[in-house]
């Protein structure tokens, strides 16, 4: 009975949850062009959205700065972990309180603090400047993924490997790194997650004329969405779930405890 | 090898000084004078006038209420899933964070779907003969968005929180004779503190300075001070204005951020 | 010996279809110190946690005192638990903590005071009430567990493996500590552990448990001295164990030469195991040894030198005072009443047996 209640309780939770998306997949089967209605089940948008140059326009745009910032992100975050760990504690905890500061800040005050400081700068609004901020936001979950990784390991190994006649590069990449690697990558992951996820700083430093999917939705928001969008969510919804239900069915258990 | 590995923290500390510490700063610059230059205190008090103050008033009120069901509703899920003991948590925190692979923008619009007039909400309501429920463009949904959205930040730090306390150390309050309701409140509550006060930051500010969810759930009449600020910097370009109120904001967040450093040194109730 | 307090009746006990306990019964007398001894999976924290209350048996059943306590919550049972590791409340100090069970039961705040003075005076860590558990050393936050479950008076404390994360010199300290306060409080104790020697320290009762059965229950010295099997006689100390025939009573052929014994009652001709402890080997001038051999390993082991001594075919482990360099021809002595006979386990892959109590 109470076993009953728990399952009914986390099932109305994941309803809430994923009823939203249900019905963008729905509406994007939806012959009506109103979203109110349900005109018939229809393909069309699928087969519009191929020619909707804005649209992948958009999508390219939100790509190419999603899987730059997070690989940026994450090479530099990842070097900084590696320094913050040899660092005094003091001087550890100093850079930790700095690095917490874009994820406990509002993203509006990120925003606009990034796009004054473009805007005294002199620099031109576009790409590069979103690019350089969602870097910025993204370094933090990197940071925040890779340290804990980092506690927990044992120095003894990097020396044991350097007693055994590694170079410091060598034993580093050899026996570090691959410890790392699961914290490394769950951050690489939280970070693309979060550039694509993103509206709010987006919207503050990319300059007119630029769009990523995020920016083009919100200015849609009044004329009505495009049908075109909801079959290309669907689209990359599915593709990213059948992603992880591929590598969750992978046979490669070992390392159970894989965050993200 | 050791003062060679300092010089590895160059790169971040340089991005941060300049991509945080000196944005932040040109916040407060902005914040504190006026377009001539000069110092003034008169952005930050502006949001003393009857508009900004009525719009900060019910941006603090929806985002508090925001937060208490959003912790009403996270709390027993956490301790149901931390309870299941599966044993892959990567498992846990994925679907929670898999729906954000739908647009941020897109996923909140469908509530205007869900929750219209005839839409599917009311639609199986009506075939249950129940009462219809008419909040679009009110307050309500303004709330319901924020909730939708933010919950799953509070849901995984409690999660991480929760499943870190050690199994014996509940097996000793039973062992010493407390029963559910005392081992509850003496025990798993005091334990799980950091993950609550996570949680609790990790909604309470973005619901706090959101400008989308109102925008998309509320209409255009419901402005919230994140609405103000935007409008500041996105229409009427008076950036000093935008700067002095996000300052009146950031003192609520570094409340926050304060709560955070004191109540959890070891980052027990982070999110990942 | 005194009246009995608990009793567990034919308790079966799987997970995920792993036998863990398999038709156990044991009876534990009041004032009793009883060691559950065992390697890792033998069942013994499962049988631990069935009379704590945080297990319930498939079958069988619980008897506390002539009650049936085995569905009975933690929280109504008269006994109390010291956990492994410690599983202190990390929020509370150390008064909060040791106070915690008898504000429940809601007793007064002179009485609670009083008790947590008695408790920390009884552990020996007077004056920390109002520290944290996180700034205690291993040994101080094992006292406070055992602090804190003792003043609520159970009658039956629970040990698990209490000792286990402390270091060896501790260790020790703690195995005097734990015996006088079992003393002082005049309560029965039920001790979970792997280690021997701890077991053999403390006890009154040793359970020694494998696979989910149990092998010999006894005294310490009966344990050691006189094993039912080959497994008990392996894990407890140091010991030879041979493949031998039981000729008649009283006599057993041991690597094809005949030795005395005292045992009787096993048959004739019958194929037995006998165990000789090294310490009951005399090495002796080899025309006066029984078997003859040649010293083939030697370890000076602070009390004693360690030797193996080839012969008949089986390295025999040998402890003595006196120093038998490798290479030398040594003959090997056993007085009759250090050969301690046993019965071959019932098939050859299962070295557990079960023994009816």
């Amino acid at each position: 009975m109470r076993n009953a209640l728990k399952k009914f309780y986390i099932a109305l939770i994941f309803l809430f949850l994923y009823a939203p998306i249900a019905t963008l997949m729905v509406l994007s089967f939806n012959a009506s062009k109103t979203r109110a209605k349900w005109g018939g089940f229809t393909f069309k948008w699928y087969v519009q959205l191929v020619h909707n140059d804005d649209i992948l326009r958009a999508l390219g745009n939100t790509l190419l700065i999603a899987l730059l910032s997070s690989v940026i992100a994450t090479v530099i975050g990842t070097i900084a972990c590696i320094a913050m760990n040899t660092m005094k504690k003091r001087t550890r905890t100093i850079m930790m309180g700095i690095t917490n500061i874009p994820m406990l800040n509002a993203d509006i005050v990120t925003g606009i603090s990034l796009m004054l400081l473009f805007i005294s700068f002199g620099l031109r609004f576009g790409m590069g400047t979103i690019l350089l901020s969602h870097i910025t936001f993204n370094i933090p979950y990197v940071i925040l993924s890779v340290m804990p990784r980092m506690k927990q390991l044992n120095p003894s190994v990097y020396e044991a490997a350097l007693d055994l006649g590694a170079p410091p590069v060598t034993a580093f990449f050899k026996v570090v790194f691959p410890d790392l690697t699961p914290g490394i990558l769950s951050g690489f992951l939280m970070a693309f997650t979060m550039s694509l996820d993103d509206f709010i700083i987006t919207h503050f430093t990319k300059g007119a004329g630029v769009d990523t999917l995020s920016t083009k939705i919100y200015t849609e928001v009044r004329k009505g969405i495009k049908p075109e969008m909801y079959a290309l969510s669907t689209i990359i919804f599915v593709a990213v779930l059948v992603l992880l239900l591929l590598v969750n069915a992978a046979p490669d258990k070992k390392e159970g405890k894989t965050r993200v | 090898m050791i003062s060679r590995r300092k010089w590895l923290s160059a790169p971040y500390t340089l991005w941060s000084v300049v991509f945080i510490l000196i944005p932040l700063c040109m916040i407060f610059y902005y914040g504190l004078t006026d377009k001539t230059g000069a110092f003034t205190l008169e952005n930050i008090t502006a949001i003393a006038t009857a508009e900004h103050a009525k719009a900060l008033r019910l941006s603090i009120l929806l985002s508090l209420i925001s937060t208490l069901i959003c912790f009403l509703l996270a709390y027993p899920l956490a301790m149901i899933l931390a309870n299941m003991k599966v044993s892959q948590h990567s498992f846990i925190i994925l679907i929670f964070i898999l729906p954000m692979w739908m647009n941020f923008l897109l996923r909140t619009l469908a509530w205007q779907t869900l929750l219209e007039k005839s839409g599917v909400i009311n639609s199986i309501l009506t075939f249950l003969h129940l009462p219809n429920i008419n909040i679009i463009n009110t307050p309500y949904a303004i709330i319901l968005g924020m909730v939708y959205n933010f919950l799953p930040f509070m849901v995984l730090p409690l999660y991480n929180a929760l499943s870190k306390i050690d199994e014996n150390v509940i097996n000793a309050a039973r062992d010493l004779g407390a029963d559910n309701i005392h081992t509850f409140f003496r025990i798993i509550l005091p334990l799980s503190v950091p993950g609550i006060i996570s949680g609790i930051s990790m909604v309470f500010v973005p619901a706090l300075t959101t400008f989308v969810i109102s925008s998309l759930l509320g209409g255009s009449k419901i402005l919230l001070i994140g609405n103000v600020i935007d409008q500041e910097f996105t229409q009427a370009s008076n950036w000093h204005l935008g700067s002095g109120l996000s300052i009146v904001l950031m003192i609520f967040i570094i409340l926050n951020m304060i709560a955070s450093a004191v109540f959890d040194k070891e980052g027990e109730g982070s999110m990942l | 010996m005194s009246k009995e307090l608990i009793h567990l009746n034919n308790i079966s006990k799987s997970f995920d279809g792993q036998m863990v306990l398999d038709e156990l019964n044991l009876t534990i007398h009041e004032n009793e110190f009883v060691t559950l001894l065992g390697p890792s999976g033998c069942g013994k924290t499962t049988t631990l946690r069935i009379l704590g209350g945080f297990a319930t048996p498939d079958t069988g059943s619980v008897i506390f005192d002539g009650q049936d306590i085995t569905n009975l919550p933690p929280n109504l049972r008269p006994l109390n638990t010291v956990f492994q590791k410690y599983a202190l409340f990390t929020h509370m100090n150390i008064a909060e903590n040791i106070a915690f069970g008898l504000k429940i039961k809601k007793k007064s705040k002179d009485y609670i005071a009083d008790k947590i003075r008695y408790a920390l005076k009884l552990v020996n860590l007077e004056g920390y009430e109002n520290r944290m558990p996180d700034s205690l050393s291993g040994g101080q936050q094992q006292r406070i567990a055992i602090a804190r479950a003792i003043v609520n008076e159970p009658r039956v404390l629970l040990l698990d493996e209490p000792l286990g994360a402390l270091d060896l010199k501790l260790r020790q300290e703690m195995q005097y500590e734990l015996i006088r306060m079992k003393n002082e409080l005049g309560i029965t104790f039920v001790y979970v552990t792997h280690d021997q020697e701890e077991a053999l320290t403390m006890s009154d009762t040793i359970v020694v448990m494998n696979q989910g059965y149990i092998q010999q229950i006894g005294s310490p010295e009966s344990i050691y001295n006189e094993p039912e099997n080959a497994f008990v006689a392996d894990f407890i100390g140091d010991s030879n164990i041979i493949s031998a025939t039981m000729i008649e009573d009283k006599l057993v052929s041991i690597l094809g030469t005949r030795f005395a014994c005292v045992d009787t009652g096993f048959g004739h001709n019958k194929p037995v195991d006998v165990v000789i402890r090294p310490e009951d080997v005399e090495l002796v001038p080899p025309e006066e040894g029984i078997l003859q051999g040649v010293v083939s390993h030697l370890i000076f082991k602070g009390v004693h030198y360690e030797m193996e001594v080839m012969a008949g075919g089986f390295e025999w482990l040998v402890h003595s005072t006196a120093l038998h360099p490798v290479g030398e021809k040594v003959g090997i002595r056993v007085d009759p009443y250090n050969i301690q006979i046993m019965n071959k386990p019932e098939s050859e892959d299962e070295e557990a047996v079960a023994i009816d109590i």
